[in-house]
């Protein structure tokens, strides 16, 4: 029973709708995409239906070299949610993707004091629950 | 068509509690606002707009507050961007009265949270079902979190040092052992701030801001109806608001919302930066005090650390703010809005006491919701007794 209960995925998941269906499929199948603009030329980070700088719905989906820098972070000693307070202190950051990007992840796999901002990372996929893939980020090898 | 001067701030009230297990957010809001009319010498039967943000209240927000308090205003906003939402509503307010919509609104705010054990910073933060929370929940994020990124930055770029943070809590607490109702009056130094635990990587305890209940309300009217009542008019010369996030993962993280609401402000008031003598800076922690002056352009980016330090930001200072011991000592009910609008208020009208501010004409407020390292927005006002 305890080992049962220990397995069990407690932080949130994110909802999956048809918006961000794609994104979330190419992360089970291991691979990270922002968006373009296929009339404009604008990048985007997340993932949603018309560009933002012109409306454009025609997207083009790019796949990620899965590289970037650290552009700012923050480990976090205190936190009461459900599954974040089991595994305190962790690592928030906002990664800087090669493709120009900023998004919001953990960085796994190094200690709060090994972390320095425009440290080079690499993308790890985490398979979170059946349905889920994560994409989190470790110091680059 | 310019805002300046058109409506006041006829009265405003601050909730004494900072712990009422016993009173529901309603009576809280309730006994504000009798507390408001009776500092502008009005009665609920003059109130015909009313600003509150809905948050916390039923499906019908506002509304069901209005029937509690069986009001049928001609205008209402529930305009809910966060902690900043009063500093908004207050600027709302000002231009339907300018507009005729109405002639004496309420802003009102109350909340239980300490008495509810409500995690206003280190709880999970959003949770929200919003397209972008499916893209951060997953990771952990806290309110804290999301500023100390933003500290967590600018110390990488400019050096700024966990010390230069540490002073602005210093300063509001000294400001909150004037202030009788404040929460924690008893003295702190810079050393006792960086031996307090860190609760997300720079920031420490005593860099957050506290949380208690607490609640208060603003009476705004025409700069006419404001000449024969109780108080001193305190007239809304400028306003401005905008909100700021991460721009579809394009932004610079430390342009925040105030360097927009800020300049709109100015503008609007046709003040300069050293007209003001006091300012009201949202402290939910004191990186967002620090950020904010920057943005505000009360020094250049980068040169805040050395700004603050020193007891500039002292009542007796060069550049006091804060008076009332800030989010940091004196309150923190969740959205701190409405007690930046107060405290100016009641420092232009030279009504603060020991901590009274020297020859107080112009103050600034600086309203910021949500959080600076996600999304957020921010309200700036500036007011005068003259
Ligand atoms: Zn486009």
């Amino acid at each position: 029973m305890a080992d049962q209960k220990e397995k069990k995925y407690a932080k949130p998941l994110p909802h999956v709708d048809e918006e961000t269906r794609p994104w979330w499929e190419a992360l089970q199948r291991h691979e990270l995409y922002v968006q373009k603009c296929r009339d404009c030329g604008d990048v985007r980070y997340h993932p949603r239906a018309q560009c933002t700088s012109c409306l454009s719905p025609r997207t083009e989906w790019v796949r990620c070299s899965g590289r970037g820098k650290v552009y700012t972070f923050t480990a976090t000693y205190q936190n009461q949610a459900p599954g974040f307070r089991e595994s305190l202190p962790y690592i928030m950051a906002w990664v800087e993707l090669d493709e120009g990007l900023k998004m919001l992840t953990n960085l796994v796999e190094c200690r709060p004091e090994e972390v320095k901002i425009g440290m080079p990372v690499e993308v790890v996929y985490e398979d979170v629950t059946p349905e889920v893939t994560l994409a989190k980020f470790r110091p680059a090898r | 068509m310019s805002l300046s001067r058109k409506a006041c701030v006829a009265g405003a009230y601050e909730h004494p509690t900072r712990f009422a297990p016993d009173k529901s957010m309603f009576q809280i809001m309730a006994e504000s606002i009798r507390g408001a009319l009776d500092d502008a010498g009005l009665t609920i039967k003059d109130v015909d707009g009313l600003c509150t943000t809905g948050i916390g209240m039923g499906g019908m927000g506002i509304v069901g507050f209005c029937d509690y308090l069986n009001l049928t205003p001609n205008f209402v906003d529930s305009t809910a961007i966060g902690g900043s939402s009063f500093v908004a509503h207050t600027a709302h307010a000002a231009a339907a009265i300018a507009a005729g919509l109405c002639e004496v609104c309420v802003v009102v705010y109350g909340s239980t949270a300490a008495s509810s054990r409500f995690a206003i910073g280190t709880g999970g933060a959003g949770g929200g079902g919003d397209p972008c929370d499916q893209f951060e929940i997953p990771y952990g994020p806290t309110t804290v979190g999301a500023y100390a990124m933003i500290a967590q930055r600018h110390m990488h770029d400019y050096g700024t040092t966990p010390e230069q943070l540490a002073e602005i809590a210093v300063a509001m607490r000294l400001h909150a052992s004037m202030n009788p109702v404040a929460k924690y009056r008893d003295p702190i130094t810079v050393e006792d701030v960086l031996a307090s635990r860190v609760i997300s990587s720079p920031l420490h305890l005593l860099d957050c801001c506290i949380i208690s209940d607490g609640g208060g309300a603003l009476v705004i009217t025409s700069a006419e109806r404001a000449r024969d009542l109780k108080k001193k008019p305190v007239y809304i010369l400028g306003t401005g608001e905008t909100v700021r996030h991460a721009a579809r993962g394009q932004r610079d993280f430390l342009e925040i919302a105030a360097a927009q609401s800020g300049r709109l402000a100015f503008e609007r008031a046709g003040v300069k930066h050293s007209d003001i003598d006091m300012a009201m800076i949202y402290d939910s922690f004191t990186i967002t005090v620090h950020t904010t002056l920057e943005n505000l352009g009360f020094c250049k980016r980068g040169e805040g650390g050395a700004f603050v330090s020193g007891g500039r930001l002292r009542f007796d200072g060069d550049f006091p703010i804060n008076t009332d011991g800030g989010g940091l000592s004196s309150n923190h009910p969740g959205m701190r809005g409405i007690f930046l609008v107060i405290e100016a208020t009641r420092q232009l009208r030279g009504e603060c006491g020991p901590r009274q501010v020297v020859d107080c004409k112009t103050a600034l407020v600086h309203g910021t919701g949500g959080a600076l390292g996600t999304r957020h927005s921010g309200a700036t006002l500036i007011l005068s007794n003259q």
